[in-house]
Parts: C-alpha cells; structure tokens; sequence
C-alpha cells in the first residue's frame, strides 16, 4: 500500500485504525522525500530526526487515547514562513539564511495539538513576494507534472510537496494568491480563509492586511479538516476574529441544489487561455446538473485590482521588513563602519532583487507627497472592490471562476518581465483585498498534461458555501474520472 | 513612460528604504518603478472622490486587554538569534561619535 498517496484524512483514519503506525507514515514520507527532493527541491530544511521522535510520542497519546482527531499522526509540510522553535526558518531568504525561532506559529502550534508530524520547511518566493517560487535564495522548485515548469507561488514548494507525495498535507500562506495559484499549477486542493480565521501569530509578515495562512491538501475534505485544525481566535494576533462556527467538515456535502452560482463575465478577459476557460464552464456546467443555478453578471473593477494591490502590499511590505537590520537576528554585513552602513549593507547583500523592488515601490508610495495620490488612492480603491462583491453576494452564494489565467509557465520566462507576472495574479488578488475566502480545486488538464484549478470565492465567513461547493465539483469530477 | 524618476528620487527612495543600490542597479530600480507608476495611474481612471480609504476590510477597534503583566523575563529568546550580543544586549555600532 502506498501511504503517500493517500489523503491526509484517509492516512489519519488507517492510523487511528491500528492499521498503521504513525513511525511507518513518517518513514514513507521520508522515502519518497529522499527520492523526489533532488529533482524537485521542494523543501528548504527537512528534520528527519525530530520527525521520528515526535512520531513515537504521538503513537503514545493515540495509543494512550489522549489524542484521537483526524490528523493525529500525518505528515505535514510547513511553509518557511513560519516560526518554528528549533528549526531554521529563512522565508527562503539570504537575510534570515540563520534565523532559529524560540517560538511557533500558533497555526503551526495548533497542527501540532492535532498530532500532525512535521516533516520539514517548504522552499517559497523570498518572502512570499513572487509567483513562481524562482525567487527563493535557495532555488527554485520544480512543478512535479513537468520539471520544466514552476509550481507556482510563493506556497510553491508546499504545493509541489503535496503533488509529488512528499508530505499528506502542507500549510501555505495566500497574501495575493500564493495558497491559491500554485495549487492551480500542482493539480491540489488548496484554501484560503476569509482574513482572521487563522492567526497570524508567528508569520513572517508580507502585507499584514492581506496574509492569510490555509491548507494545501489532496483534496476538499482534507483541506475543510485542516482549515478546522488550525483556524482559532488567538489574541496575539490583533487582527483574529472570534467567529462562531468552526465546524468546516459539515459541509462537505454533495448537494449544490438551489445554489446560486456567479461567474463574473469581465473574467473572460483576453489573456484567459481558451482551455482554462473551458474547464470553468465544465465546472459550471456540472454544477449546474447538480441543480445548482449558474450565471454570469458583471462584478466590475476586475483590471484596478492588480495596481491597487501592489500598492498596499508594498507599502505594507516596506514597513514589515524594516525590521530585517541585522540588529537583532539573522544576516549581518561582516564590514561596517557606522550604524548606518550596517543596515543599509546588511539588507543591500541580504535581500534579493524582487524583495528590494517592493520594498522601493513601497517606501516611494508612502513617503510625503506620494502618500495621498498612490497609497490613498490605492485603499480608496480597495473600498469600491470590497462594494463590487458585497452587491455580488447580495445575488449569489458562490463565484466561481479561472484561478489563474494560464497553467504553470515553464521556469525562466516570467520574472524578467515583473508587470507580466503582477498580471497573472488577476482572479486572485482581489480575494485578499476584500478579505474573502476563496478555494482552488482541480479541475481537469490542458493539452500538455499540466493541471488547471478552479476557483470558487464565497463571501466573508462563508467557507462552507464554497466548501459544498467545491466538494460537489469534486464528486462530479472524480466520477467522471477527470482527477 | 510618463513617469521618470530622476536621480534625486531613487537616491531619496534608498534613503527611506535603508538599501544601498550599485550604479547598474539604480539603473534597473528607476527603470522598474516608473514602469510600476505608469501602470498603477491606470487607478486615476476610477472617480473615489467621497470614498473612505479602507485600511481593514472588517471594523476592527482597538483590541484592549487588562494593563497587568503577562510576560516574565524573555530576554536569552529574545537575543538567541542576535548577530552579535554582550551582557544580554544587542551589539551595534557605536552611534553616537
């Protein structure tokens, strides 16, 4: 039997079953990690040894009965975003190339209390700052369907990791897309939250208003499962929400009868490869053999989105990362004179070429006499958006939707052209500005074999309309045998 | 391109930015930030007069707690990772001459 083929929630119920020991799920793991990473690259730091420790320990409490949920004992990768005690965490960036937390992220603290094993750190866009995970210190990763293509980014090497078997599940986080697009590339599931749900205590900051961390899973019910695991009201995060209802599996239900479903027809934009766009009216259409009433309207704004978003989350990006100084962790310049000196060369040699181009973007359009004309007009902007899909939520239960307008570009052919690249972030980004959850599902593949995702947005504290949503598609496509 | 930034911004954008650039990346820097203004004026078309600028997509209020202390002395995690320490402390160069 293949352990690593399987689910998060399957593997998780064989375990508990007695049927395996959590120490055989993680050596499988590590098996197929061993034989995949030199081709793909999907991890920055792997920790075998605390692994298998820790798999002792939890077949203990499961034995014990001290923990019996779904995801005792399955492997997970977490992206090197997040603060992990005891274990680099570099945000695959040279600044932070020696950076060991003494603390966890309260999402990655909440998969442990769940009795997920982690397997190790996954590679990213430095900082999250990229489409393609190209721009990690630490080089790029493969997209597992054809290594001569990106995964996608910045959750690329958790997405990757997922595809290729190198871990049951992983955690991605999703500022402007990056849980989102590279599940679309991998062919996985993958999920980001309405903003709040999941704490943000202990990631790295990119754009603090629109990070979100979510599941990237084998499928919707791992990724429901995963996101009830890990979403918590945590008070050291100012920003978390307090919501009434974490019962996300409940909906995993296939039922979309009465549904009202959307499809923003100013999508349909030039640029939209014809056969992405066939597999969203392929999901359409299926869904509506489900009874599920499907039409297109006109959402509005789709084009403002890209610019307003660069906007804010450069100008937040500047802010967050001032704090890399080498002052008090990480890459410090060996050669300084001053104060000065050493800031500027610590973060001029620590930083790479897209994390400085932000970094500028965003000091530019928040210093004095820019401020009100970019950053302002850019949060004003953000308003009209946010209005676009309240009056859209008002009409429907889902939008549904390309994730990203082509499949996974072949690797060097998109960061030599930065607003190309921004333009692929287009069905994703505004998700984050509005603060919506939105879910990438397989559906299908192009004619050269790569996957193609299917976005469904639901509005704000709606995960579950999206989840039935997504997991009707998913019946529909497994049964049709598309997946 | 409509917008050219000249010398004295990058230069002025380095400062703010803490980052210190070679001549060709300067270059490429004013090159790259003017094509990302060009294209981010496409926001100009959009009338927003009399809208809110919106920080935070729910209301979110100030997040209060009890003034009485909850951390103890945290300080040997709080320099574990520091480039250089002594005495408990940061290490930097001297600021003041």
């Amino acid at each position: 039997m293949d352990l690593m083929s399987l689910t998060a929630v399957e593997l998780g119920r064989k375990i508990k079953a007695k049927e395996v020991t959590v120490e055989e799920a993680v050596l499988a793991a590590f098996e197929q990690i061993e034989s995949k990473e030199s081709e793909l690259n999907c991890y920055v730091t792997i920790t075998k040894e605390a692994a298998l420790s820790k798999a002792k320990e939890i077949q203990e409490k499961i034995d014990n009965g001290t923990l019996n949920g779904p995801l005792a004992g399955v492997p997970v990768a977490v992206k090197d975003n997040m603060c992990t005690t005891g274990v680099l965490t570099t945000c695959s960036s040279k600044i932070l190339e020696n950076f060991v937390p003494t603390f966890t992220a309260e999402a990655v603290l909440n998969l442990e209390k769940a009795g997920a094993v982690i397997l190790g750190k996954t590679n990213m866009d430095e900082f999250a700052m990229g489409s393609t995970t190209e721009t990690s210190h630490y080089g790029a990763t493969k997209n597992p369907w054809n290594t001569k293509h990106v995964p996608g980014g910045s959750s690329g090497g958790s997405a990757a990791a997922v595809a290729a078997n190198e871990c049951s599940f992983a955690l991605g986080s999703d500022t402007g897309g990056s849980i989102r697009q590279p599940s679309s590339y991998c062919g996985v599931t993958g999920m980001k939250p309405t903003y709040g749900t999941v704490s943000r205590y202990g990631l790295i900051a990119y754009g603090s208003s629109l990070d979100q961390i979510g599941p990237i899973a084998k499928d919707v019910t791992d990724c429901a499962t995963i996101l009830e695991a890990i979403a918590s009201y945590d008070p050291k995060d100012s920003t978390s929400i307090k919501r009434d209802d974490y019962d996300f599996t409940s909906a995993l239900v296939d039922d979309v009868k009465g549904m009202r479903i959307g499809i923003p027809k100013d999508y349909m934009i030039e640029g939209l490869s014809p056969e992405v766009k066939e597999a969203i009216m392929n999901a359409a259409h299926l869904l509506e053999q489900k009874g599920a009433v499907v039409e297109e309207f006109d959402l509005s704004l789709v084009q403002y989105a890209i610019p307003a978003y660069y906007v804010i989350a450069c100008a937040e990006a500047s802010s967050n990362l001032a704090r890399f100084d080498g002052v008090k962790y990480g890459y410090r310049t060996p050669e300084y004179n001053e104060l000065h000196e050493m800031y500027k060369r610590t973060r001029s040699e620590g930083f790479g070429p897209e994390v400085k181009r932000r970094i500028m973007l965003g000091s530019f359009v928040l210093s004095s006499g820019y401020y009100d004309a970019y950053y302002l007009k850019a949060l004003r902007t953000k308003a009209l958006i946010k209005q676009a899909f309240d009056k859209a939520f008002e009409k429907y239960d889902v939008i549904l939707g390309p994730v990203a307008p082509t499949t996974a570009p072949e690797i060097g052919s998109s960061l030599s052209d930065p607003i190309k690249m921004y333009l692929g972030d287009i069905y994703t980004i505004s998700v984050n500005l509005a603060g919506l959850p939105g879910i990438s599902v397989p559906g299908g593949f192009d004619s050269n074999g790569l996957p193609i995702g299917v976005q469904m947005i639901g509005n704000c504290f709606e995960e579950k309309k999206i989840i039935r949503a997504a997991y009707a598609f998913e019946q529909s496509m497994n049964a049709a045998g598309k997946n | 391109m409509a917008n050219i930034i000249s010398d004295e911004t990058i230069d002025y954008v380095g400062i703010l930015a803490k980052l210190e650039l070679s001549p060709g990346e300067k270059e490429e820097a004013k090159k790259d930030m003017g094509r990302m203004l060009d294209y981010v004026d496409m926001l100009n078309e959009l009338d927003t007069s009399g809208v809110e600028p919106m920080s935070h997509v729910f209301p979110v209020n100030n997040v209060f707690r009890d003034d009485v202390v909850t951390n103890g002395d945290d300080r040997d995690n709080i320099t574990a990772n520091a480039p250089q320490k002594k005495d408990g402390a940061f290490m930097v160069p001297k600021t003041f001459v």
